[in-house]
């Protein structure tokens, strides 16, 4: 038995507690938004936000998770959802798997450094592969939230 | 044009999934060469079988029924878009519903980046079939001449008295007038959508984690299953030892499934059924299994590498002659000669095989599964269930990338297979180092090439010889001959204007499944071309531009029997339009060269000139600068996203692609040793699409091939340094 609390909610689960948080946000509580890409914690595909930190769920046992505050994909509008908004309008997803993943790391950056710069935001991607090569697209989207967020101060 | 038809069947409308009412045309598209005419058959009955759906619901929604899968390629906007615009639709009324295979959709397989091409047409003609009938409709209201009515944006209008009428009010009357014989097709300069960079219809789903790709299928009862392959291909288990899996909690059982000998069928193994992924991976990797390994454990890459080499030195098989080879050799000024050596790759899209079956007590069987070719994947199952084709659906969720691994089925017969040994949904899951060892992979290389230089540099003689294991051996008997659909990318057809042409394949058997990936072939032999003319142009002493542009001689046209022409002069267009993007010939900082290659394929014509230096004996790549011609530009931003994915795609085999095997074993198995380019080596990509109204040819694929041979130019007009075999990582540059 763990429970964790996910985008708000506490979901009480059966779970080993060594079960990588990945599968039991996907195949216990449902939420398939975060994404298995390598298993290692090489790809960042799974990457869910840990007490505002993105970690690879993939490599974070569910006993590490207990008590802390979860935030997967399908809770990011809370975070920070012009991010979502300027990604969808600058197009930055091709197939879309990584998508999930990248602005979960985007997010934390940009609550950590509200005005990063083209370096800042290749060391807090790099973690991040996207094989369809949206790496442009995405950085522009970083640079763009930042600017609006700026503004908006 | 009197093959659209009008279609009312209920029945035929509740097997598309789509809510029934609302008026719906249908269109056949030719399935193979687009010679064939296209026709619209005006219809009413029932038995019709079409491949495209327009619905335009009484509420003004309007869905359009992709028939192509969904990988990044931005089809099921693009598809859209094209009948949306013909339509004068609103573009925020489209919905997109996906197709499952069907033979009804003709030829489904995404592939070949032809989606595009090959609907353009069918899909224009569709929309404005709509339209006129729209018109017809409202010019019956308003008892006036349909010629005098305009459509904009969702209404009829009449100009004259500025009456409007929206279009699902005209739905029930729409669908009553004859279908028209030639509707007018739009101006290409009032295009609305066409040639604009609208959004992704997904953008907002993909922004928010909303998708389902096929391991987010959920079914009641459903198990997770992984399976222990052999590691050697084609290999089987003789014995197991399931004990230590079914402690691992979840693990519920432990079943075989079978090697089945088909073109795509399944490599067979032990997989493990549990109640979770997690359980099923740990229960896998608890197995004990002892594998017959067979024929293909004596595969070791580096001796067969050395193999290849050795076999493009010696004659081979000739694949095209064309004047006196030898004669040019013989009466040459200079003769330059060069090897050219290339790994087997693996596609390593994000998302990993996986799959969803239901075989029921009834006889149906059903499937999800992010599969570029639906179709292949049912005729499959169909035949190892032993059902009619009728009682098997397989519905396409998002792919999570494909690049050609995805349109092999093998991995949806196992879902099948261990669905019918449970009696229960099953979902079958690949890891990545399952992805990486059990492949379809591209071909390892070897080409040699050699060229005669007459005295004022002018090329007199060109011999190009091939080796590397074919597609063909996947689904035929292997006879270690390449098939003339390989030569033809890149080689049979280089763009040159050459006298004495010498092109000859050399024997490389296969000992791991080979497959398509992104661009295929022409990765190989668009580098070696690339890479030898810049070799030619140098010890001719000429600018490697220049050069290019005299050897590919006059502009001409060479005629294609499928219609799509070679052109020259587009070719050249690119390729200067390339080097004056990237600012060619110009001063560039200290250390830094430029590098061109240029390539046609896929019907489209794309040059790169990528600036590079080698700083401490490491390369940075600077900047790309690509240029594609791809006749009409449907939707620029996916063109762009393309041709920047494409760019690092090429980046990532050149620096980093390769698979090797020792005694028949993939030494390879995740990420940190089959490495892909980052966002931290991802250099500025300036990307321009030339202006066209010549037909859409294809976009997903022909940006990769002049990435490796313009990385390895720029990189010896920097450092003096050749490479002639990737990666570069092998080379100690990355
Ligand atoms: S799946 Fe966790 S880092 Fe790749
Ligand atoms: S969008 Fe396809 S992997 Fe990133």
């Amino acid at each position: 038995m763990a429970t964790l609390t996910i985008n708000g909610k506490k979901h009480t689960i059966e779970a080993d507690s060594s079960m990588p948080l990945l599968w039991a946000i996907r195949d216990i509580v449902g939420l398939t938004g975060t994404k298995f890409g390598c298993g290692k914690g090489l790809c960042g595909a799974c990457s869910v936000l840990l007490d505002g930190v993105s970690v690879r769920s993939c490599l974070t046992p569910v006993s590490a998770a207990e008590g802390k505050i979860i935030v997967t994909i399908e809770g990011v509008e809370n975070e920070n959802k012009v991010l979502q908004e300027v990604w969808d309008e600058l197009n930055v997803a091709q197939c879309g798997y990584c998508q999930s993943g990248q602005i979960i790391s985007a997010t934390a950056l940009l609550a950590s450094n509200a005005n990063p710069s083209s370096e800042d935001i290749d060391t807090a991607m790099s973690g991040n592969i996207c094989r369809c090569g949206t790496y442009p697209r995405i950085k522009s989207a970083i640079l763009k939230t930042a600017e609006l967020n700026q503004n908006s101060k | 044009m009197n093959n659209i038809h009008l279609i009312t069947r209920r029945s035929f409308i509740r097997n598309l999934g789509l809510a029934s009412g609302g008026l719906i045309i249908a269109c056949t598209v030719p399935s193979n060469s687009s010679k064939d005419k296209q026709k619209l058959r005006a219809f009413n009955g029932s038995t019709f079988e079409p491949n495209l759906f327009i619905q335009l619901k009484d509420n003004g929604a309007l869905i359009l029924v992709a028939s192509r899968s969904e990988m990044g390629n931005g089809v099921r906007t693009s598809l859209t878009s094209v009948i949306a615009d013909e339509m004068e639709a609103d573009w925020t009324m489209v919905t997109v519903k996906q197709a499952p295979g069907d033979a009804k959709y003709m030829d489904q397989n995404t592939d070949g980046s032809r989606s595009v091409r090959t609907l353009f047409e069918p899909m224009r003609k569709m929309g404005a079939t709509a339209k006129a009938m729209l018109i017809a409709a409202a010019a019956k209201k308003w008892d006036v001449d349909a010629s005098t009515l305009t459509a904009k944006n969702h209404y009829i209008i009449n100009p004259v008295t500025k009456d409007k009428l929206f279009y699902g009010d005209l739905v029930a009357d729409a669908a009553t007038m004859p279908v028209p014989e030639n509707p007018p097709l739009k101006d290409p300069k009032d295009f609305n959508f066409i040639g604009s960079d609208l959004k992704s219809v997904d953008g907002k789903g993909f922004a928010s984690g909303k998708p389902k790709y096929g391991m987010d299928i959920k079914l009641e009862g459903m198990k997770y299953v992984a399976i222990a392959r052999c590691p050697v291909t084609f290999g089987t288990f003789t014995s197991y030892n399931k004990e230590e899996a079914i402690r691992v909690r979840g693990v519920e059982q432990v079943i075989e499934i079978p090697k089945i000998n088909r073109p795509f069928g399944a490599l067979g193994g032990v997989a493990v059924v549990a109640t979770n992924t997690w359980a099923a991976i740990q229960g896998r990797d608890a197995l004990k299994v002892e594998w017959d390994n067979g024929a293909n454990e004596s595969y070791s890459t580096d001796e067969y590498t050395k193999m290849i080499v050795d076999n493009v030195h010696k004659k081979g098989k000739e694949v095209q002659n064309i004047g006196n080879v030898n004669r040019a050799f013989t009466n040459a000024d200079q003769v330059v000669e060069s090897t050219f050596v290339m790994p087997h790759l693996v596609h390593a899209p994000m998302e990993v095989p996986n799959a969803t079956a239901d075989v029921r007590s009834d006889g149906t069987c059903e499937v999800w599964a992010p599969t570029q070719d639906p179709q292949t994947a049912r005729t499959e199952v169909a035949t190892f269930l032993g059902v009619d084709l009728a009682k098997v659906t397989i519905n396409v969720t998002f792919l999570g990338g494909g690049f050609g691994r995805k349109s092999k089925p093998d991995f949806i017969i196992e879902a099948v297979a261990a669905s019918k040994a449970i009696n229960a949904p099953a979902q079958v899951v690949w890891t990545r180092e399952d992805d990486i060892r059990h492949s379809y992979y591209h071909a390892v290389s070897a080409q040699y090439m050699k060229g005669a230089l007459d005295k004022d540099g002018n090329v007199t003689g060109w011999l190009h010889r091939v080796a590397y294991p074919s597609i063909t051996s996947t689904f035929a008997p292997d006879t270690g001959y390449a098939a003339g659909f390989e030569f033809g990318m890149g080689m049979t057809n280089q763009p040159y204007l050459l006298e004495n042409i010498l092109c000859e394949n050399a024997k490389a058997p296969a000992h791991v499944r080979i497959g398509w990936y992104r661009s295929v072939i022409n990765i190989i032999q668009g580098f070696s071309i690339n890479v030898f003319v810049d070799e030619l142009a140098v010890k001719a002493k000429k600018d490697p531009l220049e050069f290019r542009l005299n050897l590919l001689g006059p502009d001409r046209i060479v005629e294609s029997p499928d219609g799509y022409n070679f052109d020259s002069a587009k070719l050249k267009h690119v390729l200067t339009t390339a080097a004056k993007n990237a600012g060619y010939g110009k001063p560039l900082p200290e250390g830094h060269a430029i590098g061109l290659a240029m390539h046609y394929s896929f019907l489209s014509y794309v040059a790169s000139a990528v600036e590079v230096s080698v700083n401490n004996g490491k390369l940075k790549v600077h900047k790309i600068t690509s240029v594609i011609d791809c006749g009409t530009a449907v939707n620029t931003s996916t063109i762009e996203a393309q041709m920047q994915g494409a760019a690092i795609f090429g980046m990532s085999l050149t620096m980093y692609g390769k698979i090797t095997t020792k005694d028949g074993v993939i030494e390879q198995s995740n990420y940190h040793d089959y490495q892909v380019v980052r966002m931290n080596e991802t250099p500025e990509i300036d990307v321009e699409i030339i202006k066209s109204t010549a037909k859409p040819t294809g976009v997903g694929e022909p940006g990769v091939p002049p990435i490796a041979p313009a990385i390895i130019n720029g990189i010896f007009h920097a450092t003096g340094k050749r490479y002639h075999s990737l990666p570069l990582k092998d080379h100690g540059l990355v």
